[in-house]
């Protein structure tokens, strides 16, 4: 009796102690040794014990082009890989957005391919992306237009890549803002038609406003996963040709798993965990203020 | 009545479009994965071919794919099993007791970059000696499946009456015993949403097993990967290997529709 209500009394820190310490554990001791690895220069194959040179891994990673670029394309890739897919997810969602024979079939489709194992994703992209013997390019070749190169030249790689990722990803987004116009009550709308307003109008001023908080939140889980995108760049391109897709994560696994420089890869890692905490409170906050 | 006819069609026409693009990927990679190596390096690309089961034969016969098929199915069950068995209580206690501060901690799991903890692992790991172990996998793969559950449940656990629980607490039952017996029983449409979708986050892992495991615990998508980084691409093997890695994800989605979607769409939505 006496030890049920221990058991009673402490619940709320019972019950979640197991998860704690598994999260404690295995992510925030990694993460800490992570951060204490940035500030050394340990190079795993070398068989030396790290050694401590404080903020000399950062100057080295921070100053190196190979990283800036990394930088930069990681937040290509994210930008315009997010906008495109809010863009068309949000206008598949208000086309979607009715009842129509079929319905849940569509819906369905658009599950497809949020579950398809991404690297496999990527490979079938790389058949049609082939120069000699992709769908692609027997496209372009049949219209009339040039053939391109894709993913095995330097300036169209990181297009074909976002390409890849807008096929998979926008139906995410579709889906929740459509869940978010099922949400809504229909008195705003009648009351614009009521008052006269065209259909463009009552989406422009009315509809779009009103779910503008779903959208926004389907940005940030997008947003989120986008600047950590490494699947389908490590399987279709791994980071190349030449540097040409690296991207911060897949910098970071290549200093790790490749070249074993983990103070190096920490400073890199240290640098995208950042970004990516950075980068969403960002948006929260503006989601918050569009709530206003 | 005729412009009426004229909008509904092209409202079709514009569904059809886009449920080609969503649907082509797929369809060309089964229709590849029937082709000779010649049919899918012909030029123009073939529509029409002989279609032929070699590919599949070379995937489950040469390659050894039936025990990555299990290693996958041992590392997502058992890791999304014991985050059922950790999460839940969490959950049960953010919601009862509104930990706000203790969901975030635990969600920075799903926000955080995987490799951020995947380097000190690989250190950490090899020298406990766990490399390409299940042990090592599995806890990997929960950091993934434990905030889906935790993220999930604690909405779910919310959406049901405090008073279920409290009643039975006034008949002499203790809390413990109420979320077994009273409140657990009533969660099975979030328990199957949160098991699939942390299911088939962990079927379609890569970067995790990519580095954690090697021989003995490959598990598939390593296996397709393989595929594709020997000298020359057998483009109807791989294709073959990518059906056979998506169809247990798409089979688990179709029948459990309804669960994926709320699972997805849920935080969002809700504000």
């Amino acid at each position: 009796m006496t030890r049920s209500s221990f058991a009673e009394r402490n619940l709320r820190i019972l019950f979640p102690l197991p998860a704690i310490i598994f999260i404690a554990a295995l992510m925030v001791f990694p993460v800490l040794y992570t951060l204490y690895l940035s500030f050394s220069n340990w190079n795993l194959t070398s068989g030396m014990p790290a050694e401590f040179v404080g903020v000399g891994s950062y100057v080295r990673v921070l100053a190196e082009p190979r990283f800036l670029h990394a930088l930069g394309r990681t937040f290509t890739f994210t930008v315009f890989a997010v906008a495109i897919e809010a863009f068309l997810g949000v206008t598949i969602a208000i086309i979607l957005n009715r009842a129509f024979f079929g319905k849940s079939v569509a819906k369905l489709l658009l599950l497809l391919p949020l579950v398809a194992t991404p690297v496999a994703v990527g490979i079938v992209f790389n058949l049609f992306y082939d120069p000699t013997i992709g769908l692609l390019n027997f496209a372009l070749d049949a219209l009339g237009f040039p053939q391109g190169r894709w993913v095995s030249s330097e300036k169209t790689v990181l297009m074909s890549l976002i390409l890849v990722d807008v096929w998979q990803w926008t139906p995410m987004i579709t889906l929740i803002v459509l869940a978010g116009l099922a949400g809504l009550s229909e008195e705003p709308t009648e009351a614009a038609r009521v008052d006269g307003a065209s259909e463009w109008q009552i989406l422009r001023y009315v509809t779009i406003p009103l779910v503008m908080p779903v959208i926004l939140t389907a940005m940030i889980l997008r947003l989120i996963d986008a600047l950590k995108t490494f699947d389908i760049i490590f399987a279709m391109t791994g980071g190349g040709p030449g540097y040409a897709s690296e991207t911060l994560n897949i910098m970071g696994f290549k200093y790790s798993f490749e070249y074993f420089r983990m103070g190096q890869a920490s400073v890199i890692l240290v640098v995208l965990f950042l970004v990516v905490l950075l980068c969403s409170l960002g948006i929260m906050k503006l989601r918050a203020a569009s709530e206003l | 009545m005729k412009n009426k006819f004229v909008s509904s069609m092209l409202f079709y026409l514009l569904v059809a479009v886009i449920a080609l693009v969503v649907l082509f990927p797929f369809l060309w990679m089964l229709s590849s994965s029937f082709k000779t190596q010649v049919d899918i390096t012909a030029w123009p690309p073939k529509l029409f071919f002989v279609p032929t089961l070699q590919n599949y034969r070379k995937v489950f016969e040469e390659q050894d794919f039936l025990k990555y098929f299990m290693n996958s199915t041992i590392v997502g069950a058992v890791s999304v099993g014991l985050s059922l068995v950790l999460g839940l209580p969490a959950a049960y206690s953010i919601s009862r007791y509104a930990q706000n501060k203790l969901a975030v901690f635990i969600l920075l799991a799903r926000l955080m970059p995987g490799i951020s903890f995947l380097m000190p692992w690989y250190i950490i790991f090899s020298r406990l000696g766990l490399m390409d172990s299940y042990v090592a996998l599995i806890l990997s793969h929960m950091l993934i499946s434990l905030p889906i559950v935790v993220w999930i449940m604690s909405t779910y656990f919310s959406t049901i009456p405090r008073e279920l629980e409290e009643s039975a607490m006034v008949d002499g039952a203790t809390r413990q015993y109420a979320f077994l017996r009273i409140i657990l029983p009533l969660c099975g449409p979030g328990i199957i949403t949160a098991m699939t979708l942390s299911f088939i986050f962990s079927w379609n892992n890569f970067m995790f097993s990519q580095v954690l495991s090697m021989e003995k615990t490959k598990t598939l998508p390593i296996a397709v990967y393989n595929f594709i980084s020997y000298a020359e691409v057998d483009w109807g093997g791989v294709m073959a290997a990518a059906v056979a890695i998506m169809a247990p994800a798409i089979l688990l989605t179709m029948v459990f529709q309804r669960y994926v979607v709320k699972g997805l769409t849920m935080g969002a939505v809700k504000g």
